[in-house]
């Protein structure tokens, strides 16, 4: 058995395969994850600014960038030059 | 009560189109009433493993848009009679499938059958969404490769985020079917395992489907493997696989290593 299998032993594949997806996936699943807290964070500020000022909805960006030590939360809103406040706002709080 | 099940994978060219059309005929060939729904439009298949594809008059979005009625559409087995076909329109724009006109008509067929069974189309595109997004249960079929199972993965993650029930905080039944499974590779540690596989996607197994000539043979006469040649492994596997949507607790069968004469004389160490 030993002797044979000495000289029909190649180096399986299949390990190689779990292992590469295994890594892959962690990282996607993290990702996929984040986008989705991205996403929700992007439309629940923009609903709130949107209350008091007009704005152009692709002028908010949201970006979260998650490092070894410190996560940041990058807001990033464009305000028109002469913005106008949405009647009522003010009166209504 | 009528289920809906959408057959998926994300990746194409790993058998959902062949999944669907052998669990359907195989609900079916056990008395259920089953109509299969083919979501991809313009790439339609499904009538053409069925053998109907000389048979479609309208099609799904002729119905969504009110040229036809769905009863015009549906298209009967002409050997299984409880088996129906929604074909997909080979000619229209995708985007022409809405949601309201999917919804009504989804509707509309879960009053008529015990089973509506979506073949989605591959990708995650509009066609793929709306396929998945009124299913009570899924079936993710997954060859034992790493560029399907990672895109099972994310078709995972979808069926668990961006459907019906998932909006209203319940869950998709998600099982998992392996298809085109070869047990000499596996064993030879040239394919991935079936338990591999189920370690890293984590839903429960519905079946096997080892790889089989007769696959290609069925799809070649146009008839669902099942129905072509039920004996055979592959076909016993969907059998297995529709009796365990109905809801049997049955043990999954693991496909056999064929052996050869040497093979067996020597044990299965030679190959």
């Amino acid at each position: 058995m030993s002797l044979f299998s000495f000289f029909t032993r190649r180096a399986t594949t299949a390990p190689v395969a779990r292992d590469r997806l295994q890594i892959l996936l962690a990282h996607e699943r993290a990702a996929n994850g984040r986008s989705d807290l991205a996403a929700i964070l992007q439309e629940e500020i923009l609903a709130v600014i949107a209350k008091h000022i007009e704005i152009d909805r692709d002028k908010v960006q949201v970006k979260l960038d998650r490092g070894a030590a410190v996560s940041t939360l990058e807001i990033d809103i464009e305000m028109p030059a002469q913005f106008k406040k949405i009647a009522g706002a003010a009166a209504r709080n | 009560m009528s289920k809906v099940l959408v057959v998926t994978s994300g990746k194409g060219g790993v058998g959902k189109t062949t999944s669907t059309a052998a669990l359907g005929a195989a609900l079916a060939q056990g008395g259920k009433k089953v109509v299969v729904v083919d979501f991809d439009v313009g790439l339609r298949n499904l009538d053409l493993i069925l053998g109907a594809e000389r048979r479609v008059v309208f099609d799904l979005i002729n119905v969504i848009q009110g040229d036809a009625k769905l009863s015009q559409a549906l298209i009967r087995d002409k050997r299984i009679e409880n088996l129906s076909l929604l074909p997909a329109s080979q000619t229209r724009d995708k985007d022409a499938l809405t949601d309201e006109g999917v919804a009504k008509v989804i509707a509309e067929l879960k009053e008529k059958f015990d089973w509506v069974i979506c073949d989605s189309p591959a990708g995650i595109e509009k066609g793929a969404m709306l396929a998945m997004y009124h299913a009570d249960m899924a079936v993710v079929v997954t060859n034992p490769e790493v560029s399907s199972v990672r895109d099972s993965d994310r078709i995972i993650g979808m069926l668990d985020s961006k459907t019906a029930k998932s909006e209203k905080g319940e869950r998709v039944e998600k099982h998992l079917l392996i298809t085109r499974y070869d047990p000499a590779r596996a064993a030879r540690g040239e394919m991935l395992k079936v338990d591999d596989v189920l370690e890293i996607l984590s839903i429960p197994l519905l079946g096997i489907v080892p790889e089989s000539e007769e696959v290609l043979k069925a799809s070649n006469v146009g008839a669902p493997v099942t129905l072509n040649n039920p004996a055979n492994a592959a076909s016993r596997a969907y059998f297995e696989a529709a009796r365990r949507l109905s809801g049997e607790d049955l043990p999954v069968t693991m496909p056999m290593e064929k052996q050869g004469f040497i093979a067996k004389l020597f044990g299965r160490r030679v190959a």
